[in-house]
């Protein structure tokens, strides 16, 4: 069994209420921190502990807290991200839903690391039952003593507010979530100003990511250097994936990222294999944004070696050949999918939610997604996959957020890695209405991709 | 008249205090959901002026933040509205057929309302249960692992809460 | 004592330039001038916070500073990106830069309705230059282009959201120059709109100023529209004595024959007001003896609009009399008289909108 950090206490009964959450030894990081450390010392332990952002660009969390201007009398703020919106990624919500106290823990001990009186989670919408959960542990924190005026006696004020979104996917981009905190529309704002010298309300701002905000309480129980023996290399500590598709037991799992992605798929502690019997044709390791694998390229990198759960291991090939650790949102497809119609849903959800600022992503998102639909059904031509590749091209690397790159990448990898698909279905358009493409050679040799 | 109680008001209040000394604005998303679940389920020009009278804003300016999020309905919706989810990992566990079956069930199509005004069939991209997918949102909560029996006993218990409550 | 400020260095496509800190790429590069400097859609310098989300403007910066040469990963936006000392770009001379912008404008163009022979800003409209400069010969968008509901927006504006770029500029106008906005983005996505919402007509005092910053035609002047073409017309510079708090009265007045079509703000060599003018000078100030006249305005022989010329002039209706043999027309022009192909007994006039082969055909 591989070690828990976050999730060890989850199936304890009544953890989500303080009382019992305290005697599991909960808000000790908290008493360790304010009592006997300085907020510099927090943010060196975080450092030392090598984690890396949650959401997805994976930056180190450390590095982005001493980036944090202190002008004198001016107020700085920490925010959580807590829109979770990416496809295939719903950790965050399992940990506010099931351990709340575990997040606001780690909040109170970062907010006393930056200096931040009035932190505020940020949730999407659409969760829009959590924020009971979580103003309800609030409560029982503050009447403990651990949020309100001089906390511990320490002379730390520190109020934590939730602040629910109104369904909008780019509020998970970090200024866009600040323009969304400040009563406005959800466009991104252009960099640099960076949040850490100009984020919420023109003051200093840390956005992090709950499960990167939440490991900041083991990493004081244990100490960052003891953190960062788990896992390997880049890759320390333990990460949350969420699972789902075509797979026996999906859900959210921890790893310490020393396992392979062949093992996490196949055995019965994470995934359970794949669902009635299929064999593995792809993969989104990370959140619908990073590249699709297929069975092949997703269970051995490119040089033979076997593809680990890590930020290194995944990303390993770059973009033609990897893809990327991002949320954690594991998706898989399984012989019967089609990667035409799945690639269509993804290009459907990033023209919903384009802000519409720039005029790449504006346009270019709604364009690709029509031409997918004339693909999938059997209308496509040949000339349009060139299209969609142009296209995807053009969006790439040219918005002000990442938004843009995020529409890009996995029409991109789609047609890298399954051309053939997409000339099938304009090749057969009256078959590809009724039957799938099926699993081709992507998972040549097949032995790697039936389990060990 | 759009008018929040007093409690409500309170509530208001609270929410404005959450947020530094004038920036009263950035109260806007949680007094419209405020607002959305007091005044019918949906937000009228009459509503939107009356939370920008309330946060000192221009009407402008809570219409242009409404419209810019999906959740805040502009029109009158059924009184429950079933938002599916149709995003590639719903999509790869049947989220397809679930829209389709409840399509046929309620003689409706997506987006629109049944005339007896109960349901509303909206698809929605991706919320956030893909691990428990198919799945939509009623209401403030979600309903995952969805199938046509369990589509059944949604509707049926729907109606059984609107036949009690009326 | 005031420091003397330092002066930056800058390269852009190889010509070396000294700007002040604090200077934009797009800025530094229109001090060159030519075709240096970026083409810029969203961005306006008299407007604050505009710039950044047409990405036009793209430049690469191949060498970021004297203290940090590492060139920048991706082409950054030239109209929000401050120069450093020592910095490096490369625009006209980026294929990568090049690429991009062909790119934008192709995206901006596929849902644009190309009604330029019906549009008013045709001649003076940023986004045909853009096109010419950088667009394609053809289009490979092979769907419905976007469409919208009709927004009205009372007597002096006209509003076609098909051509709209989404700049922002209006909004930015109508925050900045009045004191109550009533029309913003509405919606989001590839479905943003400009509109009041609630269908309200704009008439702040300096709304009209919207027309005159908007790089298309989404928003042009009602009282001119399908009165001409810009390029018949006549830019003459004057001014009168407007007692609007804010308003100069330094106009444009655009002259056809000694009618005066319209009157704008005077634009610097970038399309770029030089000074915001008020609703009672654009809209209701429409005849010579309104104004002191300077003298014709100085165009770019390049625009379009050079084309109008000021010697020699005759009035249209004395051109017309001429070729009519002294008749008076009924129409522009009494087509039957020099067509043998309209029979005389279809009166024209009496067709509603444009004439099509159906009007033609016997009974």
């Amino acid at each position: 069994m591989a070690r828990k950090l976050l999730l060890e206490k989850a199936n304890v009964p009544g953890i989500r209420g303080y009382e019992v959450y305290r005697r599991e030894g909960g808000y000790a990081s908290v008493e360790k921190a304010l009592k006997n450390m300085t907020p510099d010392q927090v943010t060196d332990e975080v450092k030392k502990s090598g984690l890396r952002g949650r959401g997805g660009a994976g930056f180190p969390t450390g590095m982005k807290w001493s980036f944090l201007a202190k002008p004198e009398g001016v107020p700085r703020y920490l925010v959580c991200n807590a829109d979770e919106s990416e496809p295939g990624t719903f950790k965050d919500r399992y940990l506010m839903e099931f351990l709340p106290h575990l997040l606001i823990e780690g909040l109170i001990v970062s907010s006393y690391a930056l200096g931040s009186k009035a932190t505020y989670i940020y949730i999407r919408g659409e969760y829009a039952w959590i924020p009971d959960i979580l103003e309800q542990a609030i409560a029982e924190a503050r009447a403990a003593g651990f949020l309100g005026k001089n906390i511990l006696g320490t002379g730390f004020d520190c109020e934590i507010y939730v602040h629910r979104g109104a369904g909008a996917y780019i509020c998970g981009e970090e200024t866009a979530l600040l323009e969304s905190l400040e009563g406005k529309r959800g466009n991104p704002r252009i960099k640099p100003p960076f949040p850490a010298v100009r984020g919420a309300w023109d003051c200093p701002t840390v956005v992090n990511n709950v499960e990167t905000l939440a490991a900041v309480v083991p990493i004081m129980n244990i100490g960052g250097e003891e953190y960062a023996k788990i896992g390997v290399g880049k890759s320390t500590g333990t990460k949350l994936i969420s699972a789902c598709g075509n797979i026996n037991k999906p859900g959210v799992y921890e790893i310490d990222m020393t396992i392979s992605v062949e093992e996490f798929i196949y055995s019965d502690e994470y995934c359970g294999g794949i669902a009635n019997g299929k064999r593995l044709k792809a993969c989104i390791p990370g959140g619908s944004s990073v590249p699709i694998l297929p069975a092949n390229l997703l269970l051995k990198t490119v040089k033979g070696e076997k593809r680990m759960m890590n930020y290194e291991s995944l990303s390993d090939g770059g973009f033609p050949k990897g893809s990327m650790m991002g949320s954690g949102g594991f998706i898989v497809l399984d012989e019967d999918q089609c990667v035409v119609k799945h690639t269509l849903t993804l290009a459907r959800f990033y023209r919903h939610e384009s802000c519409g600022q720039c005029s790449p992503c504006r346009e270019g998102t709604g364009w690709m997604e029509k031409i997918l639909k004339n693909i999938d059904t059997g209308k496509g031509k040949k000339s349009d996959i060139d299209l969609l590749w142009d296209i995807q091209r053009k969006i790439e690397g040219n918005t002000i957020c990442p938004l843009g790159d995020a529409a890009a990448w996995p029409v991109a990898a789609a047609i890298r890695h399954f051309r053939d698909e997409f000339e099938w279905h304009v090749d057969n358009p009256q078959e590809c209405l009724v039957r799938n493409y099926g699993l081709a050679h992507y998972a040549d040799p097949l032995e790697i991709a039936t389990p060990a | 008249m759009v008018q929040f109680s007093d409690e409500k008001l309170k509530k208001v209040n609270e929410i404005v205090g959450r947020y530094p000394e004038g920036k009263q604005k950035s109260a806007l998303l949680p007094v419209l959901h405020l607002a959305q679940e007091e005044f019918g389920g949906w937000l009228s020009v009459e509503t939107m002026d009356y939370v920008a009278t309330l946060l000192k804003l221009e009407p402008i300016e809570v219409y242009e933040v409404a419209t810019f999020y999906s959740m805040y309905n502009l029109k009158p919706v059924g009184r429950y509205m079933f938002e599916v989810c149709q995003t590639g990992p719903c999509m790869l566990r049947g989220s397809d057929d679930i829209i389709d079956y409840i399509k046929k069930k309620l003689g409706i199509g997506v987006g629109e309302t049944t005339p007896d005004g109960l349901f509303t069939l909206k698809t929605v991209e991706c919320l956030g249960a893909c691990g428990y997918a198919p799945m939509m949102q009623l209401g403030k909560h979600f309903r995952e692992h969805l199938t046509p029996e369990k589509v059944d006993q949604i509707i049926e218990e729907c109606r059984r809460t609107a036949a009690a409550n009326n | 004592m005031a420091e003397e400020k330092k002066l930056l260095k800058v390269t852009i496509d190889n010509i070396t330039v000294e700007v002040e800190p604090g200077t934009s790429i797009l800025q530094a590069a229109r001090k060159i001038g030519g075709d240096v400097a970026p083409p810029a859609m969203c961005y306006y310098s008299k407007l604050k916070g505009t710039g950044g989300k047409c990405r036009t403007c793209l430049v690469e910066v191949a060498a970021g500073s004297t203290a940090d040469p590492r060139p920048m990963p991706k082409l950054v936006a030239s109209c929000r990106t401050n120069v450093m000392d020592g910095m490096v770009v490369k625009n006209i001379t980026s294929e990568k830069v090049i690429d991009a912008r062909n790119g934008v404008v192709e995206m901006l163009l596929i849902n644009h309705p190309l009604d330029c022979p019906i549009c008013d800003q045709a001649g003076e409209c940023h986004l045909q230059d853009l096109s010419y400069e950088n667009g394609r010969p053809g289009t490979r968008y092979e769907f419905a282009r976007r469409t919208f509901e009709k927004h009205d927006l009372g007597p002096y504006i006209q509003l076609h959201m098909t051509r709209c770029i989404l700049c922002y500029r209006c909004v930015f106008t109508a925050d900045q120059l009045t004191n109550k906005r009533v029309h913003g983005v509405l919606d989001r996505g590839d479905h943003s709109e400009i509109a009041t919402y609630i269908h309200q007509s704009l008439d702040n005092d300096f709304i009209g100023n919207i027309i005159d910053v908007c790089p298309v035609g989404a928003l042009t002047d009602k009282t001119f529209r399908f009165k001409n073409r810009v390029w018949f017309l006549k830019p003459v510079d004057a001014h009168r004595d407007c007692n609007h708090p804010g308003c100069k009265g330094k106009v444009t007045l655009w002259y056809r024959g000694d009618e005066v079509f319209r009157v704008t703000a005077r634009k610097d060599q970038w399309g770029e007001v030089e000074d915001w003018i008020c609703n009672e000078c654009r809209f209701e100030k429409k005849k010579t003896s309104d104004w002191t006249i300077e003298g014709p305005t100085k165009v770019s022989r390049h625009s379009v609009i050079s084309q109008g010329h000021y010697v020699g002039v005759q009035r249209p209706q004395e051109v017309l009399y001429d070729v009519l043999d002294g008749r008076k027309p009924k129409l522009l022009m009494d087509i039957h008289s020099v067509s043998e192909v309209n029979r005389p007994d279809i009166d024209l006039s009496k067709i509603e909108g444009p004439a099509h082969s159906t009007d033609f055909k016997n009974d």
